[in-house]
């Protein structure tokens, strides 16, 4: 099948790539980038584990077509920590053990990341309200939310 | 005299927790190979069909795919039974789950297996296996299935009648037991009050977020490798040696991380068929299940009809239970009504008991273990039935588990005599917590507001553990352990030899190894990891600790037993200047008195068991019927909490599986015996958004076997939530919630048959 040539910034980084047509871009990530942080958990956007940031809007990235990403901004689990340390988030999901099979997490830093880049102090309310899109079955939630109301405060 | 800790009742971060909150974790799933294959499974079209022929002779020719599969590439497996920790399974039956032969008994079965060069190709191509079919009723539901006059879905199941095989005619009842105490007539004619009930369960699916994943390499030299997210990669190991008729030895399982579980990643699926393919093609297959796939092909839990009835005396004294369980095993027998039966009333001591048991086959997925499975539905009963009692008599219904709690001496109806036990001391801390003693306010909302509450037991088993602990020059120890880290136990096993050896939790460095690196490891089931496998890591210390004394006895030319290991330090009895810690004796060795290596397997004894009580607080809309949890308390004896918040999140996660059960979800079909609601939107399991905080509160009375007091805390906490949620119902609109889940619809057609 013929595959279209794709220019894009990922994680910050100029990438180019080739994707069939059907291929989504969970697909490129996972099987032609070789960044395996974003989860297929449902592939019909019903879960979040596929969570990335679009040009700094939340999407699942099983509900977005490779080929659509040409010169967009695509954020990753892969490029939320630096090479100087983790996001607030990731350590308050490290301290606060908001994690136990760790399936749903990187969907969940990404979704929460976005929660926080547009509204940093955000009540309970709000966070299980924005987090609603992401299915954890592990923690019942609660830890999770602890620490994305933990990381606000960081 | 309670012991004082350094390391247990910490907060360590976990060891993998990096990798997991960065994305660089490997699951299953995350797996590449060089010139890898992508394999798709075909599933059935019909819950209950012969196969009359399969022909995949236009898939074949397909560019891109390499080759087909189906039962008849598996061997004959025997009748001969595989047990798996959590539950047995007959082989032959799991081989048909595999790939389906002769007939299919559930919509969604496997039936096809290949194997393409894309996953896309491999997809497509599917499509183009012709598989001619026989339809044949299904039958759906328990009740209906027990029926003389129902379809049979197997020629060659008869039931077990208490122990006898009824070798005369087929049926879907494979098995019938009882269990009795004393004399239940008796005990009725002693009762002031009786109450008998009828429930009825959905099927609900164990839910875990990453979909079924294998990958195998079946080397021409006729070694396997299996890449897998696995609760056991013993216990996958075993499977597929039986049903492939290959060596264990000649079959190595790499568990990768494994995206949640919860019982239903014991049995194997992909397993064996990816080998096949690869086999068939020389390289290596990776098939990995869609979400459709793993609601209609995996799990489940079992549907169930239960009938519960109760007698107690004018003080309120239990004197006599009657049980009446029948669980859809789905397509094979083995449901999980063993445990279910045995679980219904252990949580209270009454001394004349009958319980009847019935596992029965229904043309739905084959059921799989669902944490404590069988117990949540046998609670959903008996603590309904309970609180109903509890009203009548007017006592609170704390008081009256304090009365009829079970505790250390009582027996259960199925034989076991308790060892000392936690449920009377939840019952205390609940009664005592600030939740009870709050009055339920009203809201802002005028809808009604009711509290409830509720006891689960689940068993927890003990199983066999392997361990081995290699000393680094650093001091650090390098801990090496079969059981799949599923939810935070590399850190809390790794936190046990830490303990026992006075070193940091983070001086431990936990690997969870592939079936070729370490002993023998049962499954990561039964709430067994940190009690057994961490009770391994405590036997490895000791091992650790007399090599360390070893070397310090040959260090300072003195006897061993003028040597002492005290919290990290070794020092010499004789003379308080001579100590050394771990540390620097660990640095020691490297250059002379050679290396230590501490290992240990166990097979500990049975665990005491687990018990917890919880208290909801709802709100019900009397329009939509709609439940809405205000608060939640979870109280549970965790023996002694190794790392309190994976204690926490295990208890918070379960009660949130027990709401999603009792509220939400539930395997809709239609007539046809197809399920209509195969996605995570429309099975609808709970979001951030319809929960408060759970507040998880820890009672500790320690295991008196386990050398630190654990207990298993996985599973019990599942167990509460629905009849706790029932009770708070009735206490919110008085409506006796007798089917799960209550959804809505089904609680405003209770509301409407009460008015």
């Amino acid at each position: 099948m013929k595959k279209i040539h794709v220019t894009t910034t990922i994680n910050g980084k100029e990438t180019e790539f080739l994707c069939e047509l059907r291929q989504s871009l969970l697909e490129v990530l996972r099987d032609v980038l070789m960044l395996t942080g974003a989860k297929e958990g449902c592939n019909n956007g019903n879960c979040g584990a596929c969570n990335v940031l679009l040009d700094g809007r939340l999407v699942n990235s099983c509900l977005v077509m490779g080929a659509e990403v040409q010169a967009c901004n695509v954020q990753t689990i892969e490029g939320i920590a630096t090479p100087q340390g983790l996001h607030p988030l990731q350590q308050a999901f490290l301290e606060g053990a908001a994690l136990q099979c760790g399936i749903c997490t990187p969907g969940f830093i990404v979704a929460a990341k976005a929660l926080l880049d547009q509204n940093p102090k955000p009540t309970e309310h709000q966070v299980r309200h924005f987090l609603a899109g992401n299915l954890c079955r592990c923690t019942g939630y609660d830890k999770i939310v602890r620490a994305v109301l933990q990381a606000a405060t960081s | 005299m309670a012991q004082v800790f350094q390391v247990i009742g910490t907060r360590p971060i976990r060891h993998d927790g990096l990798d997991k909150v960065t994305g660089r974790a490997q699951y299953g799933a995350d797996i590449q190979l060089s010139g890898m294959l992508h394999g798709r499974v075909l599933r059935s079209s019909h819950a209950h069909a012969r196969i009359k022929s399969i022909d995949a002779s236009a898939a074949l020719k397909v560019p891109g795919v390499e080759a087909v599969a189906t039962a008849a590439d598996l061997p004959e497996s025997g009748d001969r039974i595989a047990h798996l920790g959590e539950g047995a399974v007959n082989l032959r039956h799991l081989s048909s789950n595999c790939l389906a032969r002769g007939k299919v008994h559930y919509k969604g079965q496997a039936v096809a297996a290949l194997a393409a060069t894309n996953p896309h190709i491999a997809e497509e191509a599917l499509a183009l296996i012709k598989v001619d079919y026989e339809p044949l009723p299904p039958v759906m539901d328990v009740r209906e299935a027990m029926k003389d006059s129902a379809p049979k879905l197997h020629a060659d199941v008869f039931t077990e009648e208490m122990g006898q095989l009824k070798k005369d005619k087929p049926s879907n009842v494979a098995k019938h037991f009882q269990f009795k105490l004393g004399d239940v007539h008796k005990g009725f004619a002693q009762a002031a009050v009786t109450v008998e009930r009828e429930f009825h369960t959905a099927t609900v699916h164990q839910g875990y977020i990453e979909p079924h994943n294998a990958t195998a390499m079946f080397n021409p030299d006729g070694n396997v490798t299996i890449w897998c997210s696995t609760q056991g990669a013993f216990t996958v190991r075993a499977q597929v040696s039986e049903l492939l008729q290959i060596p264990v030895s000649r079959i190595k399982v790499v568990p990768l991380e494994i995206g949640g579980g919860f019982g239903g990643k014991i049995r194997v699926y992909l397993e064996p068929v990816a080998a096949v393919l690869s086999k068939k093609t020389g390289k290596p297959v990776k098939i990995l299940m869609d979400r459709a796939a793993v609601f209609e092909g995996t799990g489940p839990t079992p549907g169930s009809y239960i009938r519960v009835k109760l007698g107690a005396d004018k003080t309120g004294k239990l004197v006599a239970g009657e049980a009446y369980l029948a669980y859809e095993a789905g397509a094979f027998p083995g449901s999980p009504i063993g445990p279910g039966a045995m679980c219904i009333f252990a949580c209270y001591d009454i001394p004349n008991v009958l319980i009847d048991g019935f596992d029965v086959c229904v043309n739905k997925p084959a059921t799989a273990a669902y944490r404590a499975p069988g117990a949540t539905n046998a609670a959903f009963a008996s603590e309904t039935v309970v609180d109903e009692i509890c009203r009548q008599l007017k006592i609170d219904p704390l008081e009256f588990r304090l009365k009829n709690g079970a505790k250390e001496g009582t027996r259960r109806a199925d034989g076991p005599i308790y060892p000392r036990i936690g449920m009377i001391e939840t019952v205390e801390a609940a009664k005592k917590h600030p939740h009870y003693v709050a009055p339920l306010a009203p809201g802002s909302s005028p809808f009604p507001r009711g509290r409830g509450v509720a006891s689960g037991f689940w068993f927890n088993i003990g199983l066999k553990s392997s361990v081995t602990a290699s000393v680094n020059n650093d001091g650090t120890v390098s801990l090496v352990e079969g059981s799949t880290d599923i939810g935070g136990t590399r850190v809390s096993v790794a936190m046990q030899l830490a303990e026992a050896l006075g070193i940091r939790a983070e001086d431990v460095r936990p690997v969870v190894a592939d079936t070729d690196s370490v002993g023998y490891t049962d499954v990561t089931g039964g709430s067994r990891v940190t009690y057994a496998t961490g009770w391994a890591a405590y036997e490895a210390a000791q091992d650790i600790k007399w090599q360390m004394l070893e070397k310090a006895a040959q260090l300072w030319k003195t006897d061993l037993d003028n040597v002492v290991y005290d919290k990290g330090v070794i020092r010499a009895k004789d003379d308080p200047a001579k100590k050394i810690t771990f540390k620097e004796l660990a640095e020691k060795i490297q250059h002379k008195g050679g290396i230590v290596v501490g290992r240990a397997t166990v097979d500990p004894p049975w665990p005491g068991g687990a018990f917890a009580t919880h208290i909801v607080d709802v709100e019900v809309d009397p329009d939509t019927g709609k439940v809405s949890i205000l608060r939640y308390t979870a109280v549970q004896d965790c023996g002694k909490a190794i790392h309190p918040s994976y204690v926490e999140g295990q208890i918070q996660g379960g009660a949130v599986q027990g709401i999603g059960w009792a509220l939400n979800e539930e395997y809709a079909y239609n007539a046809k015996g197809e399920m209509t609601n195969a996605s995570f939107l429309d099975y609808r399991m709970p979001t951030s958004l319809d929960l408060p905080m759970i507040d998880a509160v820890i009672v500790e009375v320690p295991d008196p076997k386990h050398p630190y007091g654990v207990r298993g805390v996985g599973e019990v906490p599942i167990v509460p939530p629905p009849a706790a949620i029932a009770n708070a119902i009735y206490a919110a609109v008085g409506v006796r919630m007798n089917e799960l889940p209550m959804s809505p619809g089904r609680v405003v057609k209770a509301l409407a048959a009460k008015k």
